[in-house]
């Protein structure tokens, strides 16, 4: 496989042992996260990895891959929640039929921002993705005998839920793991798919050069709309997943800060890696969970370690780690 | 519904609107120099509210609090752009965004730390309380004070860009920063002072709106939002765009707040919506940069 992406020329070196495992990406990913509970001191831990870990790799996709820096994620993780808890609390939906509707409504909301923002380049970008995301958020806080208001959404509780005849009990905190990572491997897959097809090189030549690929002959505009879409598809299901974790959706969920956390875990775990994102969420949440044991203002401590990793390990941990490793860009 | 109600919250607009347009001038200056974005904008510009309730407090008079926080959060905004934002030009233009949203994370809670949580008032100077009677209503004096200080120091600016030696080279450090060096002057310099002012803007705007809003140290959140869709709206980097942006974003958020309250925070992203989709680069933006 060819990426015509980097302007370098991607020599395969010999495969080492390490850099021909990383071929299966998703298998190796999945067998990571399947003994994560019990590598974490915690399972809501884990599985808060596990969702902040798909919400961040959708994210990816945008910024790493395609080089889009957006500051309005939070609205795609939380419309997915929002709406498979309506889904479910409101209309009575069987919850794997919530789910699926939640990603299509974010989807389609994914499509209204990005015709808008798509519309923009550069730092604009940024800024307008983050006043549209915050356009979501006040929806969300006025339109509250639909979402709950400022008190979030609550009442949709998910017990147990039937499996192939089998009923689960869904609030055992292992149960629910696991069922939650058939989502994060069913994401994982997807956004593996769209890598390795010659959309993801397209898209990896849009960050490389926007100009060259017009050139090119490919269409700039509408590769960057369905690229937001994509990820806002899977960031969302990063949102039904902490919905059915929860059971109740906090409408912070929809805040800027939420996505700058998202940015912050990509950057601090390694944008443009396939693992990079998960790596992000598990040392973001962990810091947060250590700092917070003795101190209450955590962010001030995780604020100054992303400005430390802006200034001097911009590839993040997994990306530095790759480097050292000297796995080349073509198995990342 | 009369005519001078309606006047009224035209006048509450532009008032509301002058300390958008002084907040966004420093996030538009900033970036027509430097190219750089400043997601710390709105943290310092709380940051700008509470030096001044402090110095007001500690000086025991409001206008030492104007005067002084300015400047102070100013020159801080000029070690910021010492220590941090200067490693960062001729990297990625990403790098000094991120960077200052980090930053923002840290100012914030800082001020928690010292401060704490929780909402402080910010008493309005005596010489300002009450309301001037115009005639066809009442008017509080204190916005009226704003809406005239923001109108002089508009022009201040103005004229120190315009009529200027400074002035001149600083309009030409935006256009062409390599062609300045080599005319020998220390484009590094213009920058630092540069990044100190916008800063000092947004540390002016926290001050003045002190009275008008509660100080508590997520107000920065919202007025960044608030600051990017007045700069979006009025192109980024223009001054003339800021200016008209903000009064229309004041404006539109007073007049909707009188007959739809629950539509008041949303009338600017959708007056943001409409202008991208009509104009990408903003009213009074020039294309290729940005759109």
């Amino acid at each position: 496989m060819t990426h015509p992406s980097s302007g370098e020329v991607i020599a395969k070196p010999a495969p080492s042992g390490l850099g021909r495992l990383l071929d299966h990406r998703v298998l190796l990913s999945i067998a990571v996260l399947a003994i994560l509970p019990w590598l974490l001191p915690s399972k809501a831990l884990a599985v808060n990895v596990l969702i902040y870990g798909v919400v961040v790799m959708g994210y990816n996709l945008l910024f790493g891959y395609t080089g889009l820096l957006s500051f309005g994620q939070a609205a795609f993780f939380g419309a997915g929640a929002y709406f498979t808890g309506i889904a479910i609390g409101r209309y009575g939906v069987p919850w794997f039929a919530a789910v699926a509707i939640a990603v299509g409504l974010s989807t389609c909301l994914a499509a209204v921002i990005g015709i808008i923002s798509t519309r923009t380049r550069g730092i604009y970008f940024s800024m307008v993705t983050l006043a549209l995301a915050q356009l979501v958020y006040y929806v969300a806080l006025q339109a509250s005998s639909f979402t709950g208001g400022e008190n979030g959404l609550r009442g949709f509780t998910v017990d147990r839920i039937s499996l192939f005849g089998h009923q689960v009990n869904f609030l055992d905190p292992v149960n629910k793991y696991y069922v939650l990572m058939a989502f994060a491997a069913l994401a994982m897959w997807f956004q593996s798919r769209i890598l390795n097809s010659p959309f993801g090189a397209v898209i990896e030549a849009i960050r490389e050069n926007e100009q060259r690929a017009r050139a090119c002959g490919y269409d700039v505009e509408r590769s960057k709309l369905v690229v937001f879409m994509l990820s806002g598809a899977i960031s969302s299901l990063g949102g039904c997943m902490l919905a059915l974790h929860l059971s109740i959706v906090p409408l912070d969920i929809l805040h800027y800060q939420t996505s700058g956390m998202i940015v912050m875990m990509v950057l601090l775990g390694g944008a443009r890696s396939f693992f990079g994102p998960f790596v992000g969420a598990a040392s973001f949440l962990i810091l947060e969970d250590v700092i917070s044991l003795w101190t209450p203002h955590w962010q001030i401590f995780v604020g100054a370690i992303f400005v430390l990793f802006v200034l001097f390990l911009p590839k993040g941990i997994w990306g530095t780690l790759l480097d050292v490793l000297g796995i080349g860009k073509a198995r990342r | 519904m009369d005519l001078s109600l309606i006047i009224m919250q035209l006048l509450s607009g532009i008032a509301l609107g002058a300390v958008l347009v002084i907040t966004a001038l420093g996030l538009t200056i900033v970036f027509g120099m430097l190219g750089v974005v400043n997601f710390a904008h709105g943290a310092l510009f709380m940051i700008g509210a509470y030096a001044g309730l402090y110095l007001a407090s500690l000086t025991g008079s409001f206008w030492w609090g104007l005067l002084l926080a300015p400047i102070l959060i100013g020159a801080f905004g000029m070690l910021i752009e010492f220590v941090l934002i200067r490693r960062l030009y001729g990297r990625s233009i990403d790098d000094p965004l991120l960077l200052t949203f980090g930053l923002s994370y840290v100012l914030v809670e800082g001020v928690r730390i010292v401060f704490g949580s929780d909402g402080i008032p910010f008493p309005t100077p005596p010489q300002l309380i009450g309301v001037l009677d115009l005639g066809i209503g009442f008017f509080p004096r204190y916005r009226l004070f704003v809406i005239v200080l923001v109108a002089v120091v508009l022009l201040a600016l103005w004229l120190t860009l315009e009529k200027t030696r400074v002035g001149l080279i600083v309009r030409a450090g935006a256009r062409d920063p390599t062609i300045m060096q080599v005319l020998g002057v220390d484009i590094g310099r213009v920058w630092l002072a540069i990044f100190g002012l916008g800063v000092g803007l947004a540390a002016l705007g926290g001050v003045l709106a002190g009275p008008m809003r509660s100080v508590n140290p997520e107000m920065g959140s919202l007025v960044l939002a608030e600051a990017f869709v007045v700069t979006v709206i009025g192109g980024l980097g223009s001054i003339v765009g800021a200016v008209v942006a903000g009064l229309m974003v004041g404006i539109s958020i007073s007049l909707v707040a009188l007959f739809a309250p629950e539509m008041a925070t949303i009338v600017m992203f959708a007056l943001m919506a409409v202008v991208l989709l009509i104009r990408p680069q903003g009213l009074f933006g020039v294309r290729g940069r940005t759109a």
